[in-house]
């Protein structure tokens, strides 16, 4: 086994190491719990780095893999399900930013948790902290924050979590992949219902869990689909020609043919995880976790695992795509893509909650992606998937720190009441809090596509001259219009937490926060710029020739038929250009003197209350599933119906037995046998009572007359 | 011949041996008689594990086979043996054995009555995992039903205890009954005037016979598998059972229906099997789905689990009737996998039951805080439940599914919603028993699990958790057990 192979068997093991270590043994122990997670995450950032190093310079890099047999199944006796390991250019590519970013994250939840904090006055587990009293002689005394209780258990969840992304990441089959997501499933649901003193944040868990479980079990029927039709779920051999061809060859149904299906199955999968309508709902509730857990699923990771998943099935997706004209699983997939990045955009700007406002964005990003899948720009769904997830996380770091300011000021004034998330408090933080303002700044100029200098901006150009130049003009339109959205709600969000004046006592007394905090948002958003030149196109103006196509040749090698890269257009350029200028500039004019939710005119209900999504599935699927189960099931059908017929039995049993006893039992056995026998005997004995004289005489001649009447006919019958 | 241990016989009649042994000791010294039932299950469990590791995977087939004659004259022969198939269950029964003594200690209402009529189930259900002989199977069959009679109605809940088990009884007997008149078709049907179940495997029924004994024999085993339409006295028994005997009920007895229906219906009347399979498949995905819907309004704790116990057997039975290899192996690991998730959940609830002295779930709350062990081994148990990559669910419900899509993917597909199902009430449940504020009435009267309740749920979670991350402990040998039933389907 090759040094790079093994390294990449070791990379998911640290943070699972530390997973059992923190829960089994430093539970206790703040200190050594964080130091084994925090530990985990660079031993496995520094064995990404290695693989990643070895992959680029590997001249003829295709990829590293290593397999060990893990279930026994199938038909033959000696066939198994094999866990393996693969790194190819997509797998270093999505290894890298999940490396830095889980480790980044963790890094921060240090100062986030209030690590070096006191215990707090009235802490308890499975609520938020509220902060502890410190005297300071002569009966004074201050509020500072407290440390998470359950701080331990925050950085073992975490490490579990990091588990699940690498093994996603690293596996080369879809059943460990498949495991990794499920791992990731349960982290989400552990770590959203953190605080769990919380009813929100208990709902929440149980929310997240429950949408993605929906596309989690469609999912696992395509997996079974694929399967039963090609005997593996390994990549390297479901993506051969033949296997391929046999796919898009065999028809499923509804006009699909068998690589359409089992991508759409799969698909509903991505849908779930990554938070695509319909199955979005989960997302924003799950900001009720703490903020790096935000940060964690909702940017870097989770929602990431499921872009990931689609692109790593981009063979299959495109098994029966000619190049002309979409396949009905692509135009599918590229609807709801587009549709969703444009939906969820509208819901953003409506928007009060600072972290609600990424979760939108997040969703609408997250579309852009899929979108692009859909339509077969395949490098550029993955250069977006990088650049967004250094600049999410980094807005949602960013964010954090904004609440752990605010919760500070909120702790000096004491006004409890005071929401330290909704953005109308906020205003002016600028001052107070600069490198938070300034690396936040840089990842919403990320987010909005600002020209030139920042990656989301080369990402998102790609995709829309990708739609452009394939001509798929309903997609370029949407997305577009999603694009100005977006840089309408960032800057909005900008002007409403840093810009003007405070708005709050709060707010003026917000304080900017340690060093655990900033660093990562610092070298973030070191990325959040620099990693767009990677991916400047060859034929662009004056930037072109610095790195012609870098990440296309790169990551289109993981393709047998590498892409072909885009004739240069000013059309898309000259869109993002606009869009993204436009929106900023709206975002700021509309906003620069808004101070309350009155003076915003964008707070339409609809908008507000996100197109209703929550109320409409709570009418036609929870309430008939609570219907369905409680009425129809338990009460007709199983009380009702099958111990109906069983209690009926029993009546008719019951009542048998009792017509037996009345009309058979004691009329005719009890009645006429019984006692019928008995008065027959009485009633003879009444009529032969005369003949019982007392006389022995006449007793002696009946008894002689007897005899021989017996006599005679003995004799008759001998004789005879 | 050289002598071999008897090592089969020998763990049937450990617990009925403990069992007479305790009935030989004063009433009133419980703890010896505690002592007694911890020993012999203990001893149970050794030898099943030692079973367990020296049976031959290369090899296959039966093995540690005993036979002697009985009643010669009717060809009854007491003939023990066990395959891949089996090995697993006499496993599973010493696993559940030891943990519901451990957690039937504090039981102080005559417990040498109580553990003495257990064991007499226990020699009933270990006997049933190891008989290869039909008479003898069903002997103990029926020796496994009846103390559940006593052991509700005497021990049972005083709400409900009478008529759950007079319902339970009925249903069994009844069930069993019909089964019998099946065996002895079969008996006269083969015309080799045997019971032996290795012999009848080559009997080549004609198929006319298989069509109409196959139904009469399956179902009637299966009642006792909780197959639906015929569950109903699965979850009232449950109920009203106390709580190591709903451990027993749960863990091994619906074992017990499945594995008997597998063994005598599909072994022994393959082309029935193959000619009714559909039905069956119909029947256990109506259990599937319609036991998860039912799970998920229950508000009663041990409801909720007893028709999630439906929900599961119905997998189980799922798998069994796609007659092939990734169904059955399914099957086989689900019926091990079940046993100890449904152990271990209705251990927790019982806990909580005696501390709380409720079952509803919403009246319960805080019990996260309070006895943080006993939520952890519930939680693992709910994602074992779930089918969570990682825990023993996971591996058995996943080549169940896998088989069903070979026979017909639209059942598969409507199965699969009891994932989404299970997720929905494990989850409400964990939420509200677990992480809500405790309730006001509750404060002050729970206290935390004891040292022995630790133990049993220990067990049991590490089965799951090891099961589920290193299949090759179980599927392999289940596989075993299963390449015999597809030789013999295939035979036909």
């Amino acid at each position: 086994m090759a040094i790079e192979t093994l390294i990449i068997w070791l990379i998911p093991l640290p943070p699972f190491l530390a997973f059992f270590l923190i829960i089994l043994f430093t539970n206790k122990n703040k200190m050594l719990s964080h130091g084994l997670g925090v530990g985990a995450a660079i031993l496995s950032w520094l064995g990404s780095m290695f693989v990643i190093y070895k992959a680029l310079t590997d001249d003829h890099f295709s990829a590293f893999e290593g397999t060990l047999k893990w279930l026994p199944i199938g038909e033959s006796t000696d066939t198994w399900f094999s866990i393996g390991v693969m790194i190819d250019p997509l797998g270093a590519t999505v290894l890298f930013f999940v490396s830095i970013t889980i480790f980044m994250i963790f890094l921060y939840s240090i100062g986030y948790h209030n690590f070096g904090q006191p215990k707090g006055d009235k802490d308890q587990p499975g609520l938020p902290p509220h902060g502890a009293t410190i005297k300071q002689g002569k009966g004074k005394s201050i509020t500072v924050p407290s440390i998470e209780p359950l701080y331990a258990r925050f950085f073992a969840f975490l490490s579990l979590f990091a588990f699940g992304m690498y093994l996603l990441v690293v596996s080369d089959n879809l059943l460990t992949m498949f495991v990794g997501w499920e791992i990731m499933g349960l982290c989400s649901y552990l770590l959203i219902g953190f605080w769990y003193g919380k009813k929100s944040a208990r709902d929440a868990a149980i929310k997240a869990f429950m949408t993605t479980r929906i596309g989690d079990v469609f999912m696992l029927l395509g997996i079974v689909f694929l399967y039963t039709a090609t005997g593996t779920l390994t990549f390297r051999e479901i993506f051969t020609e033949e296997t391929l061809a046999a796919l898009a060859g065999a028809p499923a149904i509804l006009g699909l043919s068998a690589a359409g299906a089992i991508s759409l199955l799969l698909f509903i999968g991505t849908i779930g995880k990554s938070a695509q309508w319909p199955l979005h709902v989960w997302l924003p509730d799950a900001m009720e976790g703490p903020t790096p857990v935000s940060a964690m699923i909702h940017a870097a990771t989770m929602v990431s695992a499921g872009v990931y998943a689609l692109i790593r099935m981009f063979p299959l997706l495109t098994a029966d795509f000619s190049g002309h004209g979409l396949t009905t699983a692509m135009s599918i997939i590229a609807f709801i893509g587009a549709f969703t990045a444009l939906f969820a955009a509208t819901i953003a700007v409506a928007q009060n909650d600072i972290k609600r406002v990424l979760a939108y964005s997040t969703i609408s990003q997250l579309g852009f992606m899929i979108a692009a899948l859909g339509i077969g720009a395949y490098v550029a769904a993955v250069f977006h998937l990088v650049t967004h997830a250094f600049f999410k996380a980094l807005l949602f770091l960013g964010s954090g720190s904004v609440i752990h300011g605010m919760e500070h000021g909120v702790l000096h004034t004491g006004k409890h009441k005071v929401d330290p998330q909704n953005m109308f408090n906020m205003g002016g933080l600028r001052t107070k809090m600069p490198v938070t303002f300034w690396t936040f700044l840089i990842g919403g100029f990320a987010l909005s596509g600002f020209p030139v200098i920042t990656a989301g901006f080369w990402s998102k150009d790609e995709i829309l001259a990708d739609a452009w130049g394939n001509g798929h003009m309903v997609v370029f339109i949407t997305l577009a219009i999603a694009a100005f959205l977006t840089a309408f709600y960032t800057m909005r969000q900008i002007t409403l937490t840093f810009l003007g004046k405070p708005r709050t006592k709060e707010a003026g007394h917000a304080h900017e926060t340690p060093w655990t905090m900033t660093v990562p948002l610092v070298i973030l958003s070191v990325f959040a710029i620099g990693f767009g030149w990677v991916g400047i196109p060859e034929h662009f103006p004056v930037l072109g020739g610095i790195l012609p196509n870098w990440f296309h040749n790169f990551v289109g090698h993981t393709l047998t038929h590498p892409p072909e890269v885009l004739k240069f257009d000013i059309v898309p350029l000259a869109t993002s250009l606009v869009v993204a200028l436009g929106g900023l500039g709206f975002g700021y004019l509309a906003y620069r003197n808004v101070k309350s939710p009155a003076d915003d005119k964008l707070q339409i209900s609809v908008l507000k209350n996100k197109w209703y999504f929550d109320e409409i599935y709570d009418f036609i699927f929870v309430k008939p599933a609570y219907w369905v189960s409680e009425t129809l099931i338990y009460k007709w059908i199983d009380r009702g119906l099958i111990d109906g017929i069983l209690h009926s039995f029993g009546t008719v049993i019951g009542f048998l037995g009792y017509s037996i006893r009345k009309y058979f039992d004691l009329k005719l056995i009890n009645d006429f046998f019984s006692d019928g026998s008995a008065r027959v005997t009485q009633w003879f004995g009444g009529r032969l009572q005369p003949i019982q004289t007392g006389h022995i005489q006449q007793y002696m001649l009946a008894s002689l007359g007897l005899i021989i009447i017996i006599g005679g006919i003995l004799l008759s019958l001998l004789v005879q | 011949m050289e002598f071999q241990f008897p090592i089969l016989s020998v763990i049937v009649f450990i617990p009925i041996i403990a069992g007479v042994l305790m009935m030989l000791m004063p009433a009133e010294r419980k703890n010896e008689v505690r002592i007694i039932a911890l020993a012999a299950a203990v001893l149970a469990l050794l030898l099943s594990i030692w079973v367990y590791i020296t049976y031959d995977q290369n090899v296959a087939g039966y093995q540690f086979e005993e036979v002697y004659d009985w009643v010669p004259a009717l060809g009854i022969g007491y003939h023990v043996g066990v395959d891949g198939m089996s090995i697993p269950l006499v496993l599973l029964t010493g696993v559940v054995m030891f943990t519901g003594v451990l957690i039937s200690w504090g039981l102080d209402d005559r417990p040498r009555e109580f553990f003495a009529i257990l064991f007499l189930l226990a020699t009933g259900v270990f006997g049933v995992f190891v008989s290869l002989d039909l008479f003898l199977l069903f002997f103990f069959y029926e020796i496994a039903v009846f103390p559940m009679y006593l052991l509700i109605a005497i021990w049972g809940w005083a709400k409900t205890r009478e008529y759950a088990a007079m319902k339970l009884t009925l249903y069994l007997f009844v069930g069993s009954v019909i089964a019998l008149v099946g065996i002895l078709a079969m008996y006269f049907g083969s015309g080799l005037e045997t019971f032996d179940m290795i012999k009848l495997e080559e009997a080549n029924f004609s198929e006319h016979f298989q069509n109409i004994w196959f139904l009469p024999v399956f179902l009637g085993f299966a009642v006792l598998g909780g197959i639906w339409p015929f569950h109903n006295w699965s979850p009232d028994g449950h109920v009203a059972a106390p709580t190591a005997v709903s451990m027993f009920h749960a863990g091994v007895l619906m074992k017990l229906g499945a594995f008997a229906a597998l063994r005598v219906g599909i072994m022994l009347l393959p082309q029935g099997a193959e000619r009714w399979s559909g039905l069956i498949m119909v029947f256990a995905v109506i259990a599937v789905v319609y036991g998860a819907l039912i799970a998920f309004m229950q508000d009663d704790l041990k409801y909720m689990i007893g028709f999630s116990s439906v929900s599961h057997m119905g997998l189980v039975m799922l798998g069994l009737s796609t007659l092939n290899k990734n169904g059955l192996t399914g099957a086989g690991v689900q019926m091990f996998s079940h046993g100890v998730m449904t152990a271990l959940f209705f251990a927790v609830a019982g806990m909580i039951y005696d501390r709380a002295h409720t079952r509803y779930i919403s009246e319960l709350g805080g019990m996260g805080k309070i006895m943080p062990f006993a939520m952890i081994g519930f939680i693992i148990g709910g994602f074992v439940s779930m089918g969570m990559p990682g825990f023993s669910g996971f591996v058995a419900e996943f080549p169940i599914f896998m088989g069903v899509w070979q026979v017909s993917p639209w059942i598969a597909i409507i199965a699969t919603t009891s994932i989404v199902i299970t997720a929905a009430y494990i989850l409400r449940n964990v939420r509200d028993v677990f992480f809500r504020p405790l309730p006001k009435k509750l404060e002050g009267q729970i206290t935390d699990v004891i040292v022995l309740d630790k133990v049993a749920i220990f067990t049991v979670s590490a089965l799951m958790i090891a099961l589920g991350l290193f299949p090759i402990i179980l599927v392999p040998m289940v596989q075993t057990g299963v390449d015999n039933i597809l030789r013999l389907l295939g035979g036909a």
